[in-house]
C-alpha cells in the first residue's frame, strides 16, 4: 500500500504501542503532525520543548514503558538536548523525533536547521539520520528496540520534512504490514554466566559484613520483588542509591536508605565498613563513592550490570556479572536455596549498623511558631497525608536531598528524579508525563524555588490538558544547595545566590496559569493546605511553603573527601562513630 | 633515537563498522568525550561494501584498553572489534616525504632509499619526493635519517594492520 512519511510516521509509532507523546509543532515537522489529528496516539501539547522531554522521562519511570516526544527542527532540537541528555545519564528509556530541513537543504545553513544528529551523537544512545521515506518505518522499530532493550537509553530521530510532506515526491513509500530490524552491531546479552554466580554466591556466604548496594538498573530490569527476596533470603542490609529510591521497602528492617553525598549516616558507613558490596545495577557514582580511593577500602565487590562498560569502569570488580539484573538475582536465588543462605557469623556486624541507626537518625531542629517552616517538616507532612503509592517527583537541589531522605518509598517506581545529570526544572514535567502515565495515582512534584522558575509554565500544559498534579514549592528564596556550599566552603560569602522574598509572587503565578494555589508560612497551617490540595482533582494545585533559608542537608560527604568523614548535622557531632 | 619501545605500548584496535555516513565522528567523538588518545587513525572499505574497517592505534596509558573496547562496542554502528597484540599483527604505514637534497648528495639519499625499500617519486633542482612503506619503527628510522638533510613536507598515513595468520613469517 502507498502511503507518505508522515503517515507512515504516525503508523510506526502506533504499531509500537505508544499511547501518549508530547511535543510541539512547528516548520519542519508540520507534516507529521496532520496525521496526529486521526490518530488515536493522545498529544499532549508542550509550552516548551525541554517540557516535552523531562515530561517523555516522567512517564517512562513511572510506567516503565518508552517515553516518545516530537519537536521541530533547530531551535526545537536544541531545547530537548537537556532532557536527552537527562535521560541517557539516568538511563531512561524514550523516542524523541525532530524535525530537519529537507534533504537537499542539509548542509546549507538553511532557517531552522542545526545538526541535531552532530549535536546529540555522544548524549543519546544512538541517534539516526532518516534520509529515504521508505526507511522510515524500519528505524522507528529500530529506535524503539535500541531504547528499551539493554541499559535503556534515548535515541532520537531526526526527519527532513521532504520525506514526509505529502507535497513531495519523495515522500512516497510502500508500506509494509511488517518491517525487520537490522542492527548488525546491536546485540543485547541479558544471560548470566553461571560460574560467576557460583562465585558470587560464595563471596555472600562467607560474608561477614555484607551489604547490597542497589542502583536504578533494579528498576530498569523489574527485579524489585526478586530483590525483597534474596535480601530477606540473606538477611543483608540494602542501601538504595538516588536512581533506586523505591526499589526496596524503606519500612523494611533491613533498609537503610540512601547512601552517598547526603545519604544517611548508617548507609554511608555501612558502605564503607563493609567486607562485600553486592552491587546490582549501580554504577559507582562519585557522589556515591566520594573520594574513590578512600571507598570502602576492605570491601570485595559483586558487580551486576547489563552494560560491560560499567564492570570496572569505576572500581574493579573481584565477581564482574554481566547481565540483567532480575536474571542474575534470580540465578543466586536459585544457587543459594540449594546450598544454604550463610556460613558467615554478622552478629557483631548487625549490632553496629543498629548502633549507627541509633546514634546518627536523620534529625533537624523542629521550627518553633515565629520562625520560618523546615522543609523537612514539609516534605514529612505531606508523605504522612498521601497515599503510599504516591508518586514523588522532584527538582535538583535541597529539596531534592530532603525529598529523597525523608520520603518512605516503599513501592518502585514512585520516586522520580534527575540523578545522573542533575537538570534543574525536572519536577514539573517529569510529574507531569508520570501523571498522564498513572493517570489513578497521586502525583506530587517536590519543588524548589529555583527549579519552579526554570519550567514552571508546563503548569499551563498541565491546566489545558487536564493532568492534575500537586507542587509542594519549598520556597527558601534561595538557590539553596549553592548557597549550602558557600556558606560551609566559601565562608558564607553569599554570591549570586539570593533570588527575591517577593517576587514573582508564586501564588498569583500559579493562578494566572489556572492552578489552585495557596501560600503557607506558619506550621500550623501546613496539615490543612495539604489536606485540601489533595481533594482537589480538577486542576493542578501549587502550595507556595516558605521555608527556612539556613537550613542545611544533613548528613554531607564534602566534595572531594573520603566516605569516613561524613559531616553530621551539630546535634550528633559527639556521638561515638 | 630509536622508537622501538613506542610501538609495544600502543593498542591496535580494528573497529569494524557500519559503512554509513557519520560513523567515523562517532567513534573520533567518543574517544574525545571519553578523554582517550588517538595515535594513528586509518579508515577504509572491506571486501563487504556493507562495512569499514577503522585501525586505531590507541596510546594504553590514556585509558586501560578494556575500557576503550567496551565503551566503542556500545556505539550501535560498531559491529566488531579486535584488539590486535603486539607482535601478532602484521602492522604497515605509508610515508610521502619532500626531503631538501643539493644535486651532489642525490646518490646518497638514493643509496639509503633502496636499503630501505623506498622508491623516488619525484625530483626537483635541489629536493626530492620519496615514499617508503614499513611497519613503524622502520618508518621512525627513516625518518630519522633523513632529518639533517631538511624535511619540507612530511605526510604519514596512520597505521593499518591484519592478524597475523598461522604461517605468516614477518
Amino acid at each position: 500500500m502507498k502511503t507518505d512519511g508522515g503517515q507512515a510516521l504516525i503508523r510506526s509509532l502506533e504499531r509500537e504501542g505508544v499511547e501518549v507523546m508530547f511535543g510541539l509543532p512547528g516548520g519542519a515537522i508540520l507534516p507529521v503532525y496532520d496525521p496526529i489529528i486521526d490518530s488515536k496516539i493522545r498529544h499532549i501539547l508542550v509550552r516548551h520543548e525541554q517540557g516535552a522531554g523531562h515530561m517523555a522521562e516522567g512517564y517512562a519511570q513511572a510506567t516503565g514503558k518508552p517515553g516518545v516526544a516530537m519537536v521541530t527542527s533547530g531551535p526545537a532540537a536544541t531545547n530537548i538536548v537537556t532532557p536527552l541528555c537527562d535521560a541517557y545519564l539516568d538511563s531512561i528509556p524514550m523516542v524523541v523525533i525532530t524535525g530537519q530541513v529537507p534533504t537537499a537543504a542539509i548542509g546549507t545553513d538553511a532557517f531552522q536547521e542545526c545538526d541535531t544528529t552532530g549535536i546529540t551523537a555522544s548524549i543519546t544512545k544512538h541517534n539516526f539520520l532518516v534520509t529515504e521515506a521508505q526507511d522510515i518505518p524500519q528505524v522507528i522499530k529500530e529506535a524503539f528496540h535500541i531504547a528499551t532493550t539493554g541499559r535503556p537509553g534515548p535515541v532520537l530521530v531526526d526527519i527532513p520534512k521532504d520525506i514526509v510532506d505529502p507535497n513531495s515526491p519523495r515522500s512516497t513509500l510502500e508500506w509494509e504490514d511488517s518491517v525487520e530490524i537490522d542492527l548488525p552491531g546491536y546485540k543485547v546479552d541479558t544471560s548470566v554466566d553461571p560460574e560467576a554466580i557460583q562465585k558470587a554466591v560464595e563471596l555472600i556466604q562467607n560474608a561477614e559484613r555484607p551489604i547490597l548496594y542497589i542502583g536504578g538498573g533494579i528498576l530498569k530490569s523489574r527485579a524489585a520483588e526478586a530483590l525483597l527476596e534474596l535480601a530477606e533470603l540473606t538477611g543483608i542490609h540494602v542501601v538504595t542509591t538516588l536512581m533506586a529510591r523505591g526499589a526496596f521497602p524503606d519500612s523494611h528492617e533491613l533498609c537503610l536508605g540512601m547512601p552517598g553525598m547526603h545519604g544517611n549516616f548508617t548507609a554511608v558507613t555501612a558502605m564503607q565498613e563493609s567486607d562485600l558490596l553486592v552491587t546490582l545495577g549501580a554504577r559507582f557514582d562519585d557522589r556515591v563513592t566520594g573520594k574513590l580511593d578512600e571507598f570502602a577500602v576492605n570491601a570485595k565487590i559483586i558487580h551486576v550490570d547489563i552494560d560491560p562498560a560499567e564492570l570496572g569502569k569505576v572500581r574493579q570488580p573481584d565477581v564482574p556479572i554481566q547481565g540483567d539484573c532480575r536474571t542474575a538475582i534470580e540465578a543466586m536465588l536459585s544457587v543459594l536455596r540449594a546450598s544454604g543462605s550463610s556460613d558467615a557469623d554478622r552478629t557483631a556486624w548487625k549490632s553496629r549498623v543498629s548502633g549507627w541507626q541509633e546514634r546518627f537518625p536523620l534529625v533537624y531542629e523542629p521550627s518553633t511558631p515565629e520562625q520560618a517552616l523546615k522543609p523537612q517538616f514539609v516534605i514529612e507532612k505531606l508523605r504522612d497525608a498521601t497515599p503510599s503509592d504516591t508518586i514523588v517527583a522532584s527538582g535538583v537541589g535541597q529539596h531534592q536531598m530532603w525529598a529523597s531522605q525523608y520520603w518512605t518509598f516503599n513501592h518502585p517506581y514512585t520516586w522520580i528524579n534527575s540523578g545522573g545529570l542533575g537538570t534543574m526544572g525536572f519536577s514539573i514535567p517529569a510529574a507531569i508525563g508520570a501523571k498522564v502515565g498513572c493517570p489513578e495515582k497521586m502525583v506530587w512534584a517536590i519543588d524548589g524555588d529555583g527549579c519552579f522558575q526554570m519550567t514552571a509554565q508546563e503548569l499551563v500544559t498541565a491546566r489545558v490538558e487536564n493532568i492534575p498534579i500537586k507542587v509542594a514549592l519549598l520556597n527558601n528564596s534561595y538557590l539553596g544547595m549553592v548557597r549550602q556550599w558557600q556558606d560551609m566552603f566559601y565562608e558564607e560569602r553569599h554570591s549570586e545566590v539570593f533570588l527575591s522574598k517577593e517576587i514573582p509572587d508564586y501564588k498569583g503565578w500559579a493562578e494566572s496559569m489556572g492552578c489552585f494555589a495557596m501560600r503557607v508560612e506558619d506550621p500550623e497551617e501546613v496539615e490543612e493546605a495539604i489536606a485540601q490540595a489533595n481533594e482537589i482533582e480538577d486542576r493542578p494545585v501549587v502550595i507556595d511553603f516558605r521555608t527556612a533559608a539556613e537550613e542545611k542537608v544533613y548528613p554531607m560527604v564534602a566534595s572531594g573527601t573520603g566516605n569516613s568523614e561524613v559531616i553530621v548535622p551539630p546535634s550528633q557531632e559527639n556521638e561515638i562513630r | 633515537m630509536s622508537a622501538e619501545p613506542k610501538g609495544h605500548r600502543d593498542h591496535i584496535l580494528v573497529v569494524i563498522v557500519e559503512n554509513k555516513s557519520g560513523v567515523l565522528a562517532r567513534v573520533a567523538s567518543l574517544f574525545a568525550r571519553r578523554a582517550f588518545n588517538i595515535q594513528s587513525l586509518a579508515v577504509a572499505p572491506t571486501e563487504d561494501d556493507h562495512l569499514s574497517r577503522i585501525t586505531i592505534v590507541v596510546d594504553g596509558e590514556s585509558a586501560p584498553i578494556e575500557q576503550v573496547v567496551n565503551q566503542l562496542d556500545k556505539l550501535i554502528n560498531v559491529v566488531d572489534i579486535q584488539d590486535l597484540q603486539p607482535g601478532h599483527a602484521i602492522e604497515r604505514e605509508l610515508m610521502l616525504v619532500t626531503v631538501a637534497v643539493e644535486p651532489e648528495h642525490r646518490d646518497d639519499i638514493v643509496e639509503q632509499l633502496d636499503r630501505a625499500g623506498g622508491k623516488v617519486m619525484s625530483v626537483g633542482t635541489d629536493s626530492m619526493m620519496l615514499s617508503l612503506v614499513g611497519d613503524p619503527d622502520h618508518i621512525d628510522t627513516f625518518e630519522n635519517l633523513l632529518r639533517p638533510f631538511g624535511i619540507i613536507e612530511i605526510q604519514r598515513t596512520g597505521r593499518v594492520a591484519l592478524a597475523n595468520l598461522d604461517e605468516t613469517i614477518e
